[in-house]
């Protein structure tokens, strides 16, 4: 039997493999030959597992999300052989799912980044186009995913990390409600916006993957149980479904002719299947949502990083016996520029005297973020954007301007600040390169989203095949 | 001008949950180097804290002994350096919304109770344990390397801070000692400064007496005991109120004892400002302590030692009731049967001198010994002592040896005494009446201890009289 990696979904292949067409180790020999391939021109994959442990559909993990006796490096050199003692949670339910690890995944050093240029690994390249970013931080998954070197993955979300690469990259993507997945053993960037989600070929396998990660964890504290069970979406209308379009959202500056071209044409869909379409306004939310990101994050990254010394794991440079200048030499070389700027940024905004007008100020904004989404959502179902305001840009394009770079998350942002979740799904093609839509919801409002996303995904019929691979 | 001395405590008490704060490796001594650690404590990539329940319901308890209002909401923040003992490069403590806050507590005193504000207790983790190689015992000085044992590292303390409001140093080792005895009595610490689960700071400075200024203070590190830190407090004061004589100012800085040379000096070093950067931890949610559990917690502390020491005192005065609390001696004292005084002062002067346990003594019949004290030689009565805390202790076996009162017997002795002491009688006959102990001694002596000391000093004054 030929399997083609590039078209099946996941749940497809646990069709296969309960009707016995198939066994796990083909599934999973199918892949590796596909990565065999592929991999090489991509760079999606960082570590590779050779054996298969487990009955069911392979998977590709972040290498942020730490793999028992598996190097997990979460792309920086400073984590160079580095080989947990421990699962992290969602490692542990995907292993308990029977789900065998195809391997890790490439991404920007900690999770820093919106094109994984950042990793200390190379960077990944777009399987749509090679010149092209995946985007990121979680490009290496989106790549696999979108070049069938995956049936599906997981990434991790701080700040648009699963959205803005799935977007970039023509597949599904979702950023959880903060809570919702355990973030024990995910290496943290910023403790209080990170949460890992699910990057596949369809919503239904999102859902599927969604279901078995989720839900309360005693290790994490910051996990609660999910109000309802997840549901895998049927239905193919969109009746009864109140859909906002945030006017900051959908008409900021720097979103791309094509991109609103191709949002505007889901939204025609959206109405088509009978859902209410109404514009509506975020004001604070998008104007200062990217500033208070950009304290908060780096703020507890400076901290989160602290760990990163040279005495217990990873890499240890020089020192002379003298502590001080142990750390010093350690975390030069261990860490990137990009960590460095945001550990240097996190200090100062932490620091006596600046906390209250930095830190502080930012918290107070966030929850008026989180105030404004809520009153927004009490209206409407779903609010829905653009996920990203550019198709995927080229490698090298934005890399001298961190700005730029920072603006491409501009859209995600604003949600994750108010911890609610979103889904990415390809919404079409602007300049051959896939277009991805954003659909955020109320907290713990992941079934609505994927009704919403299902019917959707059906009505556009985007091919999830890149061209110049099908 | 009078000064007066200007004393607040920091007290780090380690709690005695069988785990640590955040994770599920044991605390406690006794352990190879290392043997307990797991990802988290070790600060592993990705791993999270969970609270310790008892510890969080310990430290209610303790803050609710300390009179503290018990916060709603509770926040833990991050207090961020770099140590090599402090695996995740911050601290898990607590910052402006800590657990008990605004407390009282009352130290019976022989001017009424001294009463001392207690500005917080919170709880927070330990540090792991640095160990030098190579310089001598484990100092840094002269060290090679720096080995880390990170067992200690997670464990939980609970940080107590008192406000300016002790005044010597006197009255900063009552505190200290009646505070530790309520620790131990509630059960959340064993407090033993040798093991370091009770360690302290003090701030020092002193004021014009009359003023309410606060002064420029200096911090004392590393007490390791009470009496020490009694008088290094004084020989601070003493330091501070010279350089105001002499014109100077007193500089902000810290004074480290070495507590294995007592004698030194303290070393001295600058306060600098340190930056903690102090962040609400994220990956914990607010603790909110439920109104049931905290009067459940109130309702089951016991009486505390400070009303136990009023209690007694009115018996055997305050000093002996400070002493029999604090050392946990109080317990036989209410059941050894006797002259409150008397039983007291042989619990307090006696019984610790003769190395006994005071948990393995019977105390009825302990109280027998003691009701006999008079009528039994003073060396059989101390050998009874020694021997109140074996198994099967019986009063009797010793009662029987009745002191030598027979004037028949004791006359011969007091004759030999005087006649090998002439010029002493002499003396004492010419006014010197205070040599009467001295032939009391001698003659007790002669009879191995067994004379009874009344008697014999009746007999004696009037043999010298006469």
């Amino acid at each position: 039997m030929t399997i083609d990696t590039l078209r099946l979904t996941a749940e497809e292949a646990a069709g296969l493999l309960e009707r016995g067409e198939l066994s796990a180790a083909e599934l999973h020999a199918a892949y590796r030959a596909a990565i065999e391939e592929r991999n090489g021109e991509l760079n999606a994959y960082l570590t590779l597992v050779e054996r298969v442990e487990g009955a069911g559909v392979p998977i590709a993990l972040k290498d942020v999300i730490s793999t028992r006796g598996v190097e997990t490096t979460a792309g920086s050199k400073i984590l160079a052989g580095y080989r947990p003692v421990f699962d992290s949670t969602v490692a542990a339910r995907c292993r308990a799912a029977g789900f065998p690890l195809l391997g890790k995944t490439n991404m920007d050093e900690f999770a820093m980044g919106s094109s994984t240029e950042n990793s200390a690994y190379g960077p990944t390249r777009n399987p749509w186009d090679t010149t092209r970013v995946p985007g990121g931080s979680s490009g290496g998954s989106a790549a696999a995913v979108s070049a069938g070197l995956a049936p599906w993955a997981l990434g991790s979300d701080t700040g648009g990390s699963v959205k803005q690469p799935a977007a970039l990259c023509g597949i599904v993507g979702l950023r959880p409600t903060y809570g919702t997945v355990s973030r024990y053993g995910i290496v943290a960037f910023a403790s209080s916006l990170d949460q890992v989600g699910p990057m596949t070929k369809t919503v239904r396998d999102c859902a599927l993957l969604y279901r078995a990660i989720a839900g309360r964890d005693p290790r994490d504290s910051t996990t609660v149980d999910l109000p309802e069970p997840v549901e895998l979406p049927e239905r193919d209308d969109l009746r009864g479904v109140r859909i906002g379009v945030p006017r900051e959202l959908n008409e900021a500056e720097g979103i791309e002719p094509g991109v609103s071209a191709a949002v505007s044409r889901a939204l025609d869909l959206a109405r088509e299947l009978g859902a209410e379409v109404a514009a509506c306004e975020l004001p604070r939310s998008v104007e200062y949502g990217l500033a208070c990101y950009y304290l908060i994050a780096p703020s507890e990254a400076s901290s989160n990083l602290a760990r990163y010394d040279g005495v217990r794991f990873g890499l240890r440079a020089g020192g002379d016996g003298d502590a001080r200048r142990m750390y010093e030499q350690t975390r030069r070389e261990g860490f990137g520029d990009e960590p460095k700027r945001r550990i240097m940024l996190g200090t100062y905004a932490l620091s006596a005297g600046y906390y209250e007008a930095y830190y502080g100020q930012a918290q107070k904004v966030r929850t008026l973020i989180r105030q404004e989404f809520a009153a927004a959502l009490e209206r409407f179902d779903v609010l829905v954007s653009p996920t990203s305001p550019t198709v995927a840009f080229p490698l090298g394009a934005k890399t001298a301007n961190p700005l730029a770079m920072y603006l491409s998350d501009v859209l995600a942002i604003p949600p994750n600040m108010a911890g609610l979740p979103g889904l990415s799904i390809p919404c079409g093609l602007s300049e051959g390169l896939p277009v991805g839509l954003q659909l955020v919801g109320a907290q713990f409002a992941e079934n609505v989203l994927f009704r919403v996303g299902h019917a959707l995904e059906r009505a556009v019929g985007f091919d999830v095949v890149p061209r110049r691979l099908a | 001008m009078s000064w007066e001395p200007v004393i607040g405590l920091e007290i780090h008490v380690q709690l005695k949950t069988r785990t640590k704060l955040f994770c599920r490796c044991e605390s406690g001594f006794g352990a190879a180097e290392n043997a307990r650690t797991c990802p988290v404590c070790l600060a592993h990539p990705g791993t999270l804290p969970v609270p310790n329940r008892l510890a969080v319901e310990m430290t209610i308890q303790l803050g609710l002994a300390l009179g503290c209002e018990v916060a709603e909401r509770a926040v833990f923040h991050r207090k961020n350096y770099f140590y090599p003992d402090l695996s995740k490069g911050y601290q898990i403590s607590q910052y402006d919304e800590p657990l008990c806050s605004g407390g009282r507590f009352s130290v019976p005193g022989p001017a009424g109770d001294l009463e001392v504000g207690i500005v917080r207790a919170h709880l927070e983790e330990d540090a792991a344990k640095n160990v030098h190689v190579g310089g001598a015992e484990g100092r840094i000085g002269g060290a090679t390397r720096t080995l880390v044992d990170f067992n200690r590292g997670g464990t939980p303390l609970v940080e107590i801070v008192t406000g300016p409001d002790l005044h010597s140093a006197d009255e900063a080792r009552r505190f200290l000692q009646l505070l530790r005895q309520t620790v131990v009595e509630l059960g959340v610490s064993d407090a033993e400064m040798e093991k370091g689960t009770l360690r302290f700071d003090v701030n020092v400075s002193v004021r014009p007496r009359g003023s309410s200024e606060l002064r420029t203070r200096t911090e004392l590190k590393n007490m390791n005991s009470f009496a020490f830190a009694a008088k290094g407090i004084e020989r601070e004061l003493e330091r501070q109120i010279a350089i105001y004589e002499g014109g100077g100012e007193v500089v902000q800085e810290t004074l480290h004892f070495d507590p294995s040379r007592e004698s030194a000096p303290p070393l001295r070093s600058k306060e600098e400002a340190q930056d903690y950067r102090y962040l609400p931890e994220p990956d914990l949610v607010p603790l909110a302590p439920p109104v049931e559990l905290v009067e459940r917690l109130r309702a089951s502390l016991p009486e505390l030692p400070a009303a136990r020491i009023r209690r007694l005192a009115a018996d055997v005065g305050l000093e002996l009731a400070e002493g029999l609390v604090t050392s946990g001696r109080d317990a036989l004292f209410d059941r050894v049967p006797g002259d409150r005084r008397m039983v007291a002062n042989v619990l307090m002067n006696q019984l610790a001198g003769a190395g006994v346990d005071p948990t393995s003594v019977d105390p009825a019949e302990l109280g027998k010994l003691i009701e006999a004290r008079g009528r039994i030689p003073r060396s059989v009565f101390g050998e009874a002592l020694a021997s109140s805390g074996e198994p099967g202790f019986t009063a009797e076996r010793y009662l029987g040896e009745a002191a030598i009162s027979d004037a028949s017997a004791l006359d011969p002795v007091i004759e030999r005494v005087l006649a090998a002491n002439e010029a002493q009688a002499a003396a004492y006959r010419a006014g010197k009446e205070g040599l009467l102990g001295f032939f009391v001694g001698q003659v007790l002596r002669e009879t191995g201890g067994k004379a009874d000391a009344r008697v014999v000093s009746e007999r004696l004054r009037e043999r010298l009289q006469a």
